[in-house]
């Protein structure tokens, strides 16, 4: 429902509103932030946004590392970052746990994001390239500029997706100021981030993006998979809205970068 | 361009779409020679998004039984009679196509397609046609000679790898190794027979064009913001657009070097689109390209987007991608036997 500011029922939902805004900080959050409203009263979130942290490289806190390359030295290094998971632990079952250390010690070889491969949700958000919201009433589109990833969220009556795939099957509602989408379907192949976090096919992710300031909106990502985590967990962390006056998306068509590492072994021998 | 040796990989992650054809007319459509697109599209106010622009959103197709290039013997004919028409639609439905329609839907495939079971079985296919014959418009009709350069530039490019074509990955061509696909080319052609796609989504002073081939993503600004430095080129070129009434207008420069660009164009290719909702279910595509490294020209084509269901399915090539191990492992089989005959 919108809290919101339009004529006649405005008493009624007045009171409404008054009590889920005495809900919200009961609950301790910080106070409502009022968006401004795209063309159709929805809160505004076109733009082009990008998390500022290095949940790609491990979404559990972590002190800082050498990176893969010695020769690179401080050049792709592993930076330190506090975390993103509520409780800084991510609830593995023990045979899911044991998968993730192989995972970690074959990073190089296994990680989906070296291959450039699409990305899935929740890590699409935070890779470090930016994406765009592009927002209209039935339908909201994110592009991102890793891969040429996209996804369409299905803002009219949730719809089943027809088969698994790389971005999953986004189906997305309004909970006052926030944008809640639902992903499912997504294939087993993608990962979380670069220190091995992983999911099965039976991933369910719930995401909330709530307009903090006008160049900021929170990111909540609460995940759910019984055959690998043993409750659900969620991620938390603000994105930044990139605010160069020419800002847009550039190509980042990673393939050609991955080949060698794909095919290089099959090349002809001199 | 059209060769889609991708599809035929099962394992490729890629869902080709079953649009559900049907047979249609397309509403809305020039009626006479003589209607051109401006007055169809006075005719008709198209509905509008909340912020006064037209809504050209939805999942639209532009699969088509109409030619790039006119047939050689109609001549300056641009239209076919409302008879000539309906008898070429005749000979369509019973699959004899002929040099009038030889691209989309009705290309001939039998031997990589069930054609009933991928949708496109002509006796039900559904495609846009506005009588044009062919979607390059004017008294010629077809693409204007290849300047010299610009033939022995490609030539060039085409030796460069004449007998190493299996020696690495970079010497496949772009498609195969799912960076850049024919189809999702810019400007957008009809394709062969299958991937015809493109959903538009429209958020304040932006409009996402979404190719269902390759998710071949474009977000174009409409607020007046400039093209990206010259410096900076891209496989796709990149694209700025304004509104020019009910028309959207997107402007592409910024075209890389590394590849041969549309029909054999360099890095100076510059591609005018313009989209405009002339009916509830059809969106007249009109195109301009110049390039004066490749054309002695700039030349128009004009292809109607049919409004179709979805959904969009995810393409994804590169990730389902075994195409390219194969061909390699087998080239290097065969250079081991060819040593060792040599070393007998």
């Amino acid at each position: 429902m919108r809290c919101g500011r339009r004529g006649s029922m405005i008493a009624r939902v007045a009171a409404v509103c008054l009590l889920s805004l005495a809900a919200t900080s009961a609950l301790g959050q910080a106070p409502a932030y009022r968006a401004p409203r795209a063309a159709d009263g929805k809160p505004d979130l076109n733009g082009i946004w990008q998390a500022l942290n290095s949940a790609n490289w491990d979404l559990e806190g972590h002190h800082a590392a050498p990176g893969p390359i010695p020769v690179l030295g401080a050049v792709f290094a592993k930076p330190p970052g506090l975390g993103v998971v509520e409780g800084d632990e991510i609830p593995y079952l023990p045979e899911a746990a044991a998968k993730k250390k192989q995972n970690q010690v074959n990073w190089v070889m296994l990680d989906p994001e070296i291959k450039c491969y699409l990305p899935g949700v929740p890590r699409s958000t935070y890779l470090p390239y930016p994406f765009q919201i592009v927002q209209s009433e039935k339908t909201i589109l994110i592009a991102y500029e890793y891969a040429g990833a996209v996804r369409t969220i299905n803002m009219e009556a949730p719809t089943m997706a027809p088969a698994e795939s790389w971005m999953g099957w986004s189906n997305g509602r309004w909970e006052g100021e926030t944008l809640v989408v639902d992903v499912t379907s997504q294939n087993d192949q993608t990962w979380f981030d670069r220190a091995g976090n992983f999911h099965s096919d039976a991933l369910h992710v719930v995401e909330r993006y709530t307009p903090r300031s006008p160049d900021v909106l929170d990111y909540e990502a609460t995940i759910e998979d019984p055959k690998v985590f043993s409750r659900p967990w969620k991620i938390s962390m603000p994105l930044y809205r990139r605010a160069e006056r020419n800002a847009r998306l550039l190509e980042f068509r990673c393939v050609e970068f991955a080949e060698e590492i794909l095919y290089g072994h099959l090349r002809k021998k001199p | 361009m059209g060769h889609r040796p991708l599809a035929s990989t099962a394992a490729l992650v890629a869902v080709v779409v079953v649009v559900l054809f049907a047979q249609a007319h397309v509403a809305g459509q020039v009626q006479s020679p003589a209607t051109t697109v401006t007055s169809a599209a006075k005719a008709w106010t198209p509905p509008l998004m909340p912020d006064g622009k037209p809504d050209l959103q939805g999942i639209w197709s532009n699969a088509t039984l109409t030619p790039l290039e006119r047939p050689k013997g109609l001549g300056t004919k641009e239209f076919y009679t409302e008879a000539e028409f309906a008898e070429l639609m005749t000979r369509v439905r019973k699959g004899d196509v002929g040099p009038e329609g030889n691209l989309g839907a009705a290309a001939s495939q039998p031997l990589r397609y069930d054609l009933s079971l991928y949708g496109f079985d002509l006796t039900k296919a559904r495609f846009a046609s506005n009588r044009r014959t062919s979607l390059i418009i004017g008294p010629e009709g077809v693409v204007p000679p290849m300047l010299p350069e610009a033939r022995k530039r490609n030539a060039d490019r085409a030796a460069k790898d004449k007998g190493h074509e299996f020696d690495s990955h970079e010497n496949r061509p772009l498609q195969e190794r799912c960076i850049l696909m024919g189809q999702e080319s810019l400007p957008m052609i009809p394709a062969v027979n299958d991937n015809n796609l493109l959903q538009i989504v429209q958020g304040t002073g932006w409009v996402a064009m979404l190719h269902e081939i390759n998710h071949h993503t474009r977000v174009v600004p409409t607020d007046g913001r400039p093209h990206i430095p010259q410096g900076i080129r891209q496989w796709q070129g990149e694209s700025v657009g304004r509104w020019d009434g009910n028309t959207l207008v997107v402007d592409t420069t910024n075209f890389t070097g590394r590849t041969a660009n549309f029909r054999g164009s360099s890095e100076k290719l510059h591609l005018v689109e313009r989209f405009t909702r002339v009916g509830d279910d059809t969106i007249i595509y009109q195109f301009t390209v110049e390039d004066p490294t490749t054309w002695s020209k700039p030349w128009t084509a004009e292809i109607p987007m049919m409004k179709t269901e979805g959904p969009v399915y995810e393409w994804g090539c590169h990730e389902g991608n075994t195409m390219i191990s194969n061909i390699l492992r087998g080239a290097r089989v065969a250079d081991e036997e060819a040593a060792s005959k040599t070393g007998k």
